[in-house]
């Protein structure tokens, strides 16, 4: 009799859909994946009901020869169901193990009534599980693969977000800029500080900046080096540039790392150099008379 | 001189409008004439404005550099004016800080640091 490599499965698939479903919801939960205060029993009933179909579907459709690719088209179901189920979990803070180990439950129901088929047995019995095996191996990969995916995703974006966050330009007076600089300052965001203060220097004519680093940890020969770059642009542009915020902590630092500073003027707090500023543009700070 | 960079007395000093279009030649012409007008007619200091100036590479950057070391040595100071952000981050990068020229936003910054002088 003539049968192809995933006629069994189809069989059980069909067959006992239900018993399948409830049996992985049980592996599930001895295996300890089941996250009851996550998810309600219906709802975890309803993804397992919809990969199983979609899982059924792709088995149907996508497996030619005992070969079948995740990427081909009669899997399409499987991977939009598996991308929703994904984000959902994710988004609720599910772990990769247990996703993993999730989708891996679905082999014991299988196996067993692989088992209990009549007629199959010996080397076909071997042949199948190696059938099921190689299927639910496939989507477990596929669905970590996703998983990681939708993590990488809410990483880059919330990195997107903090390079726009962190690099604002405030104007403390007429002719006065200070750019607070907080975190750690990587090339890119180096790149996109300077240009952004460049711009506004432009913009509003400034002809002082105080870049404050009291909000940056550590500085390395790195960092120094972009906030020097960053301060001969700002001369070559015409303003001049105040470094504050040097901590005791950092002037050791630098002095040990052998950064030179050159020309550039430092100062250990914003308040010494926000009064420097204004000097030079002309102003000064006095108490008032009633005092 | 070509008619793309220009020589105008302002006060005591003497202004340069530097083109977008100027040829490496004309910016080596502008060197020589430069030079003469500054020991003929005794200025204090020379602002280049290159506020039109676009694309920088390290020919101009230099050019601008010996400029300012021709007006020191005949006694007058170097005001680079009107830079553009993408040409000073461009200087940078290239490692032309440009140490020995002062630097304004625009010509009246330049004016009043020179009067100040």
């Amino acid at each position: 009799m003539p049968q192809t490599a995933t006629a069994n499965i189809l069989t059980i698939l069909e067959s006992d859909f239900s018993g399948v479903v409830e049996e992985w919801l049980g592996t599930q939960v001895k295996e300890g994946v089941k996250r009851s205060d996550l998810f309600s029993d219906s709802e975890s009933r309803a993804q397992n009901q919809e990969l199983l179909k979609a899982f059924g579907k792709g088995v149907r459709a996508g497996v030619v020869n005992e070969e079948f690719s995740l990427d081909d088209d009669a899997w399409e179901d499987l991977r939009a169901v598996l991308a929703d189920v994904s984000k959902e979990r994710v988004g609720r803070g599910v772990t990769p193990t247990e996703m993993a180990t999730f989708v891996l439950a679905l082999k014991a129901p299988l196996f067993k009534r692989l088992e209990a088929m009549p007629g199959v047995e010996g080397g076909k019995l071997i042949r199948d599980v190696l059938m099921v095996t190689r299927l639910v191996d496939a989507f477990a990969i596929y669905t970590n693969e996703i998983f990681i995916g939708e993590r990488d995703q809410i990483i880059e974006r919330q990195r997107q977000e903090m390079l726009e966050l962190s690099t604002p330009v405030v104007e403390l007076w007429d002719r006065v800029l200070t750019l607070p600089l907080i975190g750690t300052l990587d090339s890119a965001r180096a790149q996109e500080v300077m240009e952004n203060l460049l711009q506004t220097i432009l913009e509003r004519q400034a002809e002082v900046v105080i870049m404050d680093i009291t909000g940056v940890g550590t500085v390395d020969t790195q960092v120094a080096q972009h906030l020097l770059r960053a301060a001969a642009a700002v001369r070559l542009m015409g303003a001049e540039c105040i470094i504050s915020g040097i901590s005791p902590m950092i002037a050791q630092t630098m002095v040990q790392l052998g950064i030179d500073v050159g020309t550039v003027s430092t100062r250990s707090s914003i308040r010494t150099a926000l009064s420097d500023a204004l000097q030079k543009v002309g102003y000064v700070i006095k108490t008032s008379e009633a005092s | 001189m070509s008619g793309v960079t220009s020589i105008n007395l302002v006060e005591n000093a003497l202004l340069v409008s530097i083109q977008d279009d100027v040829t490496d030649t004309e910016i080596v012409e502008l060197q020589e004439t430069l030079s003469n007008r500054i020991a003929k007619e005794n200025v204090k200091g020379v602002i280049l404005d290159i506020s039109s100036l676009e694309i920088v590479d390290t020919f101009v950057g230099r050019v601008i550099a010996q400029l300012a070391g021709i007006s020191r040595l005949l006694a007058a100071e170097t005001y680079v004016v009107g830079m553009r952000p993408a040409v000073a981050v461009t200087l940078v990068e290239l490692g032309m800080y440009l140490p020995e020229t002062r630097t304004a936003l625009s010509l009246t910054h330049a004016l009043s640091q020179l009067r100040r002088a």
